[in-house]
């Protein structure tokens, strides 16, 4: 890993003032479990890392009426783990169990999540299919207007994560192909059924990163079912294409896993 | 340089590091404390697994600076004298081990994962071992070892 200045301030005023200071060399870390392995291997070397850590008011769940609004520095292990977000959006709690392994569940972030927008990364899939809003230290934003491509979102310079909120769905789950050595999904498929609408949201198989699929949408709007969706096909020139995955398998996957997330839903 | 401060295995340590030292190698290189091993240096093995704050964590994906004044416990800080923690006791027993590089992190990411599960299953702990490879036995002594020192744990 190549040296860096590193700060640890105690107030997001700071926090934000440093990272615009440090400019395109300065990256924000949260748990660091995607940003510490970046730099080990030298795929990243900011000059400048901002540790979110001593933030303490970034993290922690709170019920507000009809959604739940997650701190953006709250762990994975502690959104897994929260009886609010249990009962609430169960889909959610069993998302963020499945992310990685128990050790990087204890220390990584849904803000470090999203901020990072990993193409194969599950969060995105929550925050676009749950229609969430992505609360930061100058704005509220859309997840439909959030995520703009492979590790790119709408956050400007100096711009920090604070919150998600995710409104509570009548029905949701989340189901996904994992690679069987990474465990990464290859195909996340989330599925949700709000007062705005039906959503479903692919991870893991956009060039672009998550994205809705509107004919799914469509289908199920009118009758919430697996046999609703079993005729839409979701074209493969868009998808990626791998040693693990063609494009045709994801397109195929995505049929299954959003089928499954519709039965799971109930 | 900056100074962290921490409480390892139960005593107080301060020192000097560069911002990107891991916390692996502060304990390995600096505090001579070479159970806990480095397997990957892609945060993928597990070998460096050691419990921050009463949470298991891979030492070789956190910073230092990250932990300062954290309480943080490695291998070394299991036994008492003598004698093995329940759930070392339980990898001798059960044969847990062959060439025993993994064991450490295997050991300190079972502790973890039954002093926050009161009835581990089986599925428990295949799932909760997710992060921790080992390339000799094939997993199957591991679970039973961290079955039966789960329970032992209780007792």
């Amino acid at each position: 890993m190549y040296e860096f200045a590193y700060h640890r301030p105690s107030s997001l005023a700071d926090a934000a003032k440093l990272i615009l200071e440090a400019g395109d060399n300065g990256k924000l870390m949260a748990g660091g479990q995607t940003l510490i392995p970046t730099m080990k291997q030298r795929l990243a070397s900011p000059g400048t890392v901002v540790d979110l850590g001593a933030l303490k008011d970034l993290a922690g769940i709170k019920v507000e009426g009809n959604a739940v609004a997650i701190g953006a520095t709250t762990t994975h292990a502690a959104v897994a783990a929260s009886k609010d977000v249990q009962a609430k959006i169960k889909a959610l709690a069993e998302l963020a169990e499945g992310i990685g392994d128990r050790q990087v569940r204890h220390l990584g972030t849904i803000g470090g999540s999203i901020a990072n927008n990993d193409p194969a990364a599950d969060y995105p899939a929550a925050v676009l299919g749950l229609g969430a809003t992505i609360t930061t230290n100058q704005r509220k934003i859309a997840a439909d207007e959030f995520f703009k491509g492979l590790f790119e979102t709408a956050l400007k310079p100096g711009e920090i994560i604070t919150a998600v909120g995710f409104p509570v769905p009548e029905k949701a789950a989340y189901m996904k192909f994992r690679n069987p050595a990474s465990r990464y999904a290859i195909v996340g498929v989330f599925v949700a059924k709000t007062a705005g609408g039906v959503r479903v949201a692919v991870t893991g198989a956009g060039q672009g990163g998550v994205f809705r699929v509107p004919d799914m949408e469509k289908a199920l709007a009118g009758n919430f079912s697996a046999k609703a969706i079993e005729g839409v096909k979701v074209a493969a020139t868009s998808l990626n294409a791998d040693i693990h995955a063609s494009a045709e398998y994801r397109a195929h996957l995505i049929g299954v896993m959003a089928r499954r997330a519709v039965t799971a839903a109930g | 340089m900056p100074t962290v401060n921490l409480t390892v295995n139960g005593k107080a340590v301060s020192a000097n590091v560069e911002a990107r030292t891991l916390l692996v190698n502060l304990l390995r290189e600096q505090l001579g404390l070479t159970g806990t091993h480095v397997g990957c240096d892609t945060s993928q093995c597990g070998a460096c697994v050691v419990h921050v704050d009463g949470k298991s964590v891979k030492a070789c994906t956190l910073l230092a600076v990250q932990a300062n004044g954290s309480k943080v416990t490695t291998i070394e800080g299991l036994a008492s004298g003598d004698k093995l923690h329940p759930m070392q006791e339980a990898f001798r027993e059960h044969h847990g081990l062959q060439c025993g590089f993994c064991t450490p992190g295997m050991v300190m990411s079972a502790v973890c994962l039954a002093q926050n599960h009161p009835n581990l299953t089986e599925k428990d702990v295949r799932e909760g071992l997710e992060g921790n490879l080992c390339r000799c036995t094939g997993y199957h002594n591991i679970v039973q070892a961290v079955l039966a020192g789960a329970q032992a744990m209780r007792r």
